[in-house]
């Protein structure tokens, strides 16, 4: 009987360990972050989940948002905010990008997204990264978006803006 | 028998909910689950009408399709598993009868033209136009590519498909939309059956 107790118990404790909102989130986090066969060379590091962005909406953090893929989704949704400066996948978009930064700090904390494809298939992520770090700025972060800005951030819930 | 091991069996019955659960909560979280991984979606509304003139200056209406089989496909250039799947869209339109099934490209680009350049080297043999915010957002929010909607012959939206999808599986839908009314009307009620039943 004493046994049976002890097991139902320890039972108990592990369950609700595992349903702590921490936990949890700490497994989502875990589980959303990409696989090593993606194709972009972001260091994990410098990767930004969706729900910690929106914490940053709301906190002091002040970070500048760009979008750095197409025009066209960012009419239709965008994380409120946030500046489109071009597909930095073409050399315009880059130049552009190069452009907005130029007058800032160096360690201003900007976050790049772009949500067009799937994570290991976009085209924009990794150049945009690449240039700023190339820049010189310490604190750029990339928002992971594992399959588009429709499903990692509209589909949630999280506000929107429209409009060019 | 030893006593132990008759009670052995009711004490695992007992942990059996305190094993599922997690194994449940973190079978949603797992890495599996968080993979991408394309999306269909059951749909039955009718299709947003839209007159655009296409890549050749021809106007396209997409209520003049009516009768036809619509694989409407949002794309842009710089989509890699968009472009992987347009070949066989080629493919389709050149296989099916063009009376009875139709495909029409609609680029998310944001300039003409590298549609133009990519529509030739993919010798693309349908209609393309350039899409935009609002044609988007008439169709339920394009918000990452490829995203494909097949239409049946009276113009109502039956599937939705996001990201890379499974062609075999869209083919098959393709054949299925294009069989006579009466077999279509037996299809659509399996549908509706399999829609209504709980849990689906």
């Amino acid at each position: 009987m004493k046994l049976r107790f002890l097991q139902i118990t320890s039972a108990a404790v592990l369950l609700a360990f595992l349903a702590m909102p921490g936990t949890t989130m700490q497994a989502q986090q875990s589980a959303a972050m990409p696989s090593p066969l993606t194709d972009t060379t972001i260091p994990s590091a410098a990767l930004l989940q969706p729900a910690e962005l929106l914490r940053m909406l709301h906190g002091s953090e002040n970070p500048l948002i760009l979008q750095v893929g197409s025009h066209v989704l960012y009419a239709e949704a965008h994380i409120p905010g946030s500046e489109y400066v071009g597909a930095s996948s073409t050399s315009a978009g880059l130049q552009s990008l190069r452009e907005r930064v130029s007058s800032l700090k160096k360690h201003q904390l900007i976050v790049i997204y772009c949500g067009c494809c799937p994570w290991g298939h976009c085209p924009n992520i990794r150049p945009a990264y690449e240039q700023l770090h190339a820049l010189g700025f310490t604190q750029v972060r990339a928002l992971y978006l594992a399959d588009n800005f429709g499903a990692d951030w509209v589909n949630k819930g999280y506000t929107v803006a429209k409009g060019r | 028998m030893p006593k132990n091991a008759q009670i052995k069996v009711p004490r695992l019955r007992l942990l059996l909910p305190f094993l599922l659960v997690p194994i449940v909560l973190f079978a949603e979280n797992s890495p599996l689950a968080a993979q991408t991984v394309p999306s269909r979606a059951r749909v039955a509304r009718a299709a947003p009408n839209f007159s655009r003139v296409d890549l050749r200056h021809k106007k396209i209406e997409l209520t003049s399709y009516r009768g036809k089989v619509v694989l409407l496909n949002f794309w842009a250039t710089w989509c890699g598993p968009c472009l992987t799947e347009m070949p066989t869209f080629t493919e389709w339109q050149n296989k099916y009868s063009s009376e009875k099934f139709q495909v029409i490209g609609i680029s998310m680009d944001d300039a003409a033209p590298d549609v133009i350049a990519m529509a030739n080297k993919l010798k693309l043999n349908y209609p393309v136009l350039i899409g935009d915010e609002h044609l988007g957002i008439a169709y339920g929010g394009v918000l990452g590519l490829p995203v494909t909607f097949l239409i049946d012959r009276h113009g109502k939206i039956r599937e939705r498909y996001q990201g890379a999808s499974d062609l075999t599986d869209i083919k098959r839908e393709i054949e299925a939309f294009s069989t006579p009314d009466s077999q279509v009307k037996l299809w659509y009620l399996v549908d509706v059956l399999i829609a209504s039943y709980p849990g689906s």
